[in-house]
């Protein structure tokens, strides 16, 4: 029996990387999951599916429009019965020094990493409260605590994530709903990939565990925070980074 | 509808969404000291008041709510 067993779960951004072992370390520990991507994953959803005995159905969504995470969130819950847990984890990079960055890659990045947590949440509150219990999780970053040159909007948009992660754990807190947050370190991931080499060698070498994090690392904590272990935990940050904000 | 029927389903509402009983809510009671909502209760009240009776309440007709009769007064004023 996993500790999730009988949940429903959705987590956005799931079709790889961080989002993908958030999806499966939740399917694993016995929850049904909607994993929520730009496009269709049928084969992915299936796959995990058969491998791990559970549902798991993939749904396209662009998490940063209204109308359609208000209609995608809709079918999820009617889909599902219910919904549990929802992992924001949805994100995107337009790295690029301020006096480059272009007005489009700066509303990008909010729209898609932080507007989203907020959209998301507001669809899946209703249903939470009306339940008096439900998990929510943020992905932010260590970049929203630390600064990072060419990340004004990454940084701001998941420092963005914190102050309301912290509102809605205060808001949501006389329905039992906890609100957290976790703050990745240095994972590797097609993202970080993107990083140049130099960037990335400077990073693991200030890492006090001595390595890159992995995907399974954040997936996890979100595990954790998602079951009935964390009931008391809410409004808090958790870094996930091998010792980086010690 | 006649506002009988109106306070008879915003009662249905009242009951199911903020735990009291049907005997408890009278025309006069007030949300906050006679039925105990919070402002999460109202929001979700009237989230629910708009699906029962498919009409859109603004926060600021919303605000105005002191009493079931508030709710009546607004709901028949503004039937389809």
């Amino acid at each position: 029996m996993g500790k999730l067993t009988g949940k429903k779960a959705i987590v956005t951004g799931a079709s790889r990387g961080i989002g993908l072992a958030i999806a499966t370390k939740l399917a694993s520990e016995g929850a049904d999951v909607a994993i929520l991507s730009t496009s269709v994953k049928e084969e992915l959803a299936a796959k995990l599916s058969a491998e791990l005995g559970v549902q798991v159905k993939s749904y396209a969504c662009n998490v940063a429009d209204s109308e359609t995470v208000q209609n995608v969130f809709k079918q999820i819950i009617a889909d599902m019965g219910t919904v549990d847990i929802l992992v924001n984890n949805a994100g995107i990079t337009r790295d690029g020094l301020l006096m480059r960055m272009k007005d489009e890659d700066f509303d990008a990045v909010i729209a898609t990493n932080l507007r989203s947590v907020f959209l998301c949440t507001r669809a899946v509150a209703r249903t939470m409260m009306g339940k008096r219990t439900g998990r929510i999780i943020n992905i932010s970053s260590i970049n929203a605590l630390h600064g990072q040159a060419g990340q004004a909007n990454y940084a701001a948009a998941k420092a963005g994530i914190i102050g309301m992660t912290r509102s809605n754990a205060m808001e949501f807190s006389s329905r039992g709903i906890t609100v957290n947050a976790i703050a990745p370190g240095f994972i590797g991931t097609d993202m970080t990939a993107a990083m140049d080499d130099a960037t990335k060698e400077k990073y693991a070498a200030q890492i006090p565990l001595g390595r890159i994090g992995k995907p399974e690392d954040v997936a996890n904590a979100v595990a954790f925070l998602a079951s009935d272990d964390a009931c008391y935990i809410t409004g808090q940050i958790l870094g996930v980074d091998g010792g980086l904000n010690a | 509808m006649t506002q009988e029927e109106i306070f008879k389903k915003v009662t249905d509402v009242i009951v199911a969404k903020l735990e009291v009983k049907a005997e408890d809510v009278k025309p006069e009671s007030e949300f906050g000291n006679d039925l105990g909502a919070d402002s999460l209760d109202r929001v979700e009240l009237v989230m629910a008041l708009e699906d029962e009776f498919e009409v859109e309440i603004l926060d600021s007709d919303a605000e105005k709510f002191q009493k079931v009769a508030d709710v009546v007064a607004f709901l028949e004023a503004n039937k389809k």
